[in-house]
């Protein structure tokens, strides 16, 4: 399975680059009798580059897009596309950096427009069992109103809260609770 | 030493009404007759042996029935005169506590003594555990002879023990049928006080100990014990995974145990997070919340039966279920009206009722022993703090003020009127109770880890909680005085115990 995604990939790749090539072989050709316009010369091929940059960078999503097809909703996950949005001790509020991990979640729903996700409120061993259960909830509620403000339809939004029963970092130290304390995007859906 | 302040006469009626339903996870029977044997001893009308109906419990396939006989036993000053109740109490010198001494059992069939050992060794733990009598530690009984029958016993020797009482039993086995008899005897007075023969299934011998604990308690003290109550908790010992999900997760099933950590067993088994159990007053049922279907939702197994029961399927996420005292209805939290809120409704999942609305989060409800109020958790101060309402929502007012942050509010049984719940004491928690009478409020451990979660005995005399002081989650209980801490779990991580009433 793993092969035959490398393959795809590979493949894509391949393909991307031959398109590459492609577009940069006319602008050559006709350049190639006419020993003036080096400068000219010179312009299509400095272009080139951010092309071929702006590709690479935006090569993952079309690529990703394609060999989802390939791909079961675990093996997404186990490399989820999407950015936990971490929260701040006892807090449901998303603070700046938080709103930029939720917007770019936003940003791959955009793009997946089929997709639904669940958000899982998760929180650290420093609240209670019972009151996070409630807290991981609102955790999760927030990061859902925070992309809805943003245009994601509602209904491919489901939140849910795990309390603190399922922590990412088993560790006892503000590493751990940081890490903890989160909204965890899970592709449910697609 | 707490004495619980029940004359007999209330003991009786209580025991009656509110004890047998509880009987059902080990002998209905022998509630209903340990009524009786009250009524008669105090009565005095058992000079003669008292033979019970011949009553057989439905039989249930985790609950040991026994049956029990009650023994003659003779009561001192008995004649025509009704003998006191203060005649069958056995007392120490004055100002000490009563000393007690339980030998091993004398086996009356080869082939038994671990059973008599077994035995002897958990009535011991028993009788110690409500702390109402000083137990003398059993390895100092090598000095005194071994009683082969009633007649027997070495008063004098038990005397210079210390022993103002000593328990006799002897162990006959019949088949898989086990025959325990359990006397009492008053060293001073050389008499027996109590007599009982249990017999039943030798399955688990630490049973009959348990029931000569309580009916021991009951007729020395007019105490009800907790020895035959069980605690239900989470535990991820099995360290499966949760199906479903890329990520490492530990399922969480709940189990069950005796109140002193023996039989531990497990009653969910879907691979996924079974939570926050609690047991309903008759003891038959168990409600907790479970995330079989990718969210927590309420189930209720009928744990004997092999039923469950899903009252709130289908609407909302719904968890933290709390039976009302008389197990018609169930309070819990859910968010179907857009966040967290306490709600009522019947144990089938009928006629639900909204009882907070607030933007805030409020959650984790306890119903008041008269079933007329219920106290929960709500973060509308800003910070989690325990509020008080009456059960129709009505009447609200906050309870704790001086604490920072305090959750899962734990209502106490009578006779005592408290609310235990765990309030952050620096990094973790401790267990603090709250007195509804006088507004005070007593701390219960001292910063040994992080303390949650309490949950009170029937007897409301101990509560069980979940601590961190291991290094994992584990439950404990301890004394309402904070004394006698005891741990019951020690495999993987194990928290929100609930007492069986």
């Amino acid at each position: 399975m793993q092969n035959m995604q490398d393959i795809v990939g590979v493949v894509l790749v391949g393909t991307l680059l031959a398109a590459c090539g492609g577009n940069e072989a006319p602008a050559v050709e006709p350049v190639a009798p006419t020993p003036e316009p080096p400068p000219l010369v010179e312009a299509p091929i400095a272009e080139p580059p951010p092309l071929v940059a702006e590709i690479v960078s935006d090569a993952p999503p079309p690529l990703v897009e394609d060999t989802i097809e390939n791909r079961s909703l675990d093996e997404i996950n186990l490399e989820s596309p999407f950015t936990p949005v971490f929260f701040g001790l006892d807090s449901f509020v998303l603070d700046a950096e938080a709103q930029q991990m939720a917007a770019a979640n936003a940003e791959l729903l955009y793009q997946f427009p089929t997709w639904v996700v669940t958000i899982e409120g998760h929180c650290d061993e420093r609240g209670t069992a019972e009151y996070n259960l409630a807290l991981g909830e609102r955790r999760a509620q927030a990061v859902k109103a925070y992309l809805v403000s943003l245009g994601i339809e509602e209904s491919r939004i489901l939140t849910v809260s795990y309390g603190k029963e399922f922590p990412f970092d088993p560790g006892h130290d503000e590493q751990a609770w940081a890490a903890n304390r989160r909204g965890h995007f899970v592709l449910t859906s697609r | 030493m707490t004495n619980t302040a029940l004359t007999p006469g209330t003991t009786r009626s209580s025991r009656a009404v509110t004890a047998s339903p509880r009987r059902g996870t080990v002998t209905a029977v022998a509630t209903i007759l340990a009524g009786i044997l009250a009524l008669g001893l105090l009565s005095g009308a058992l000079r003669a042996a008292v033979l019970p109906p011949p009553l057989v419990a439905a039989p249930t396939p985790a609950a040991a029935v026994l049956v029990r006989q009650v023994l003659e036993v003779q009561t001192p000053g008995a004649g025509q005169q009704q003998p006191s109740e203060i005649g069958l109490r056995i007392t120490g010198d004055p100002g000490a506590p009563t000393s007690y001494a339980v030998p091993d059992f004398i086996a009356l069939t080869p082939g038994t003594e671990e059973i008599g050992r077994t035995i002897g060794e958990v009535l011991w733990q028993d009788l110690n555990f409500e702390r109402e009598f000083y137990l003398i530690p059993r390895d100092t009984y090598g000095s005194v002879p071994v009683a082969r029958g009633p007649t027997q016993i070495p008063f004098d020797a038990w005397r210079e023990l210390g022993a103002d009482a000593v328990v006799f039993g002897t162990i006959r086995r019949d088949g898989d049928t086990l025959r325990v008899e359990v006397r009492l005897f008053n060293v001073r007075s050389r008499q027996s006080v109590f007599g009982i023969e249990y017999s039943g299934s030798d399955r688990d011998p630490r049973q009959y100990a348990h029931a000569a604990s309580d009916d021991i308690h009951l007729q020395q003290r007019a105490l009800n014990g907790v020895a035959r109550t069980r605690i239900a908790f989470a535990s991820d010992r099995n360290r499966e995974s949760v199906v479903g999900t890329v990520e490492v997760r530990d399922v969480k099933e709940v189990y069950i145990t005796d109140y002193d950590g023996a039989n531990q067993r497990r009653i969910t088994a879907n691979r996924q997070l079974n939570i926050t159990p609690v047991w309903s007053p008759d003891g038959r049922a168990i409600a907790y919340t479970s995330y079989r279907r990718g969210y927590p939702d309420v189930f209720i197994a009928y744990i004997y039966e092999g039923r469950q029961e899903t009252p709130t399927e289908g609407v909302g996420q719904n968890f933290l279920p709390a039976w009302s005292p008389d197990g018609t209805q169930i309070a819990f939290t859910s968010n179907r009206d857009g966040n967290s809120e306490i709600y009522v409704m019947n144990s089938d999942g009928s006629n639900v009722r909204r009882l907070t609305s607030n933007p805030a989060i409020d959650v984790t409800p306890t119903w008041s022993p008269t079933g007329t109020q219920i106290a929960f958790t709500s973060d509308r101060s800003g910070s989690p703090q325990i509020y008080l309402m009456g059960a129709d929502g009505l009447n609200l007012r906050r309870v704790t003020l001086e604490e920072s942050y305090a959750d899962r509010p734990t209502w106490s049984p009578a006779p005592f009127n408290e609310i235990a719940f765990a309030s952050r004491t620096g990094p973790g928690y401790d267990i603090k109770t709250y007195d509804l009478a006088t507004g005070v409020v007593r701390q219960i451990t001292f910063g040994q880890g992080s303390n949650e979660s309490p949950a009170f005995s029937p007897n409301g005399r101990h509560i069980a909680f979940t601590s961190s002081r291991t290094g994992s989650q584990q439950i404990f209980t301890v004394g309402r005085d904070g004394r006698n801490v005891r741990q019951l779990t020690r495999n993987g991580n194990n928290n929100t115990p609930s007492w069986s009433r």
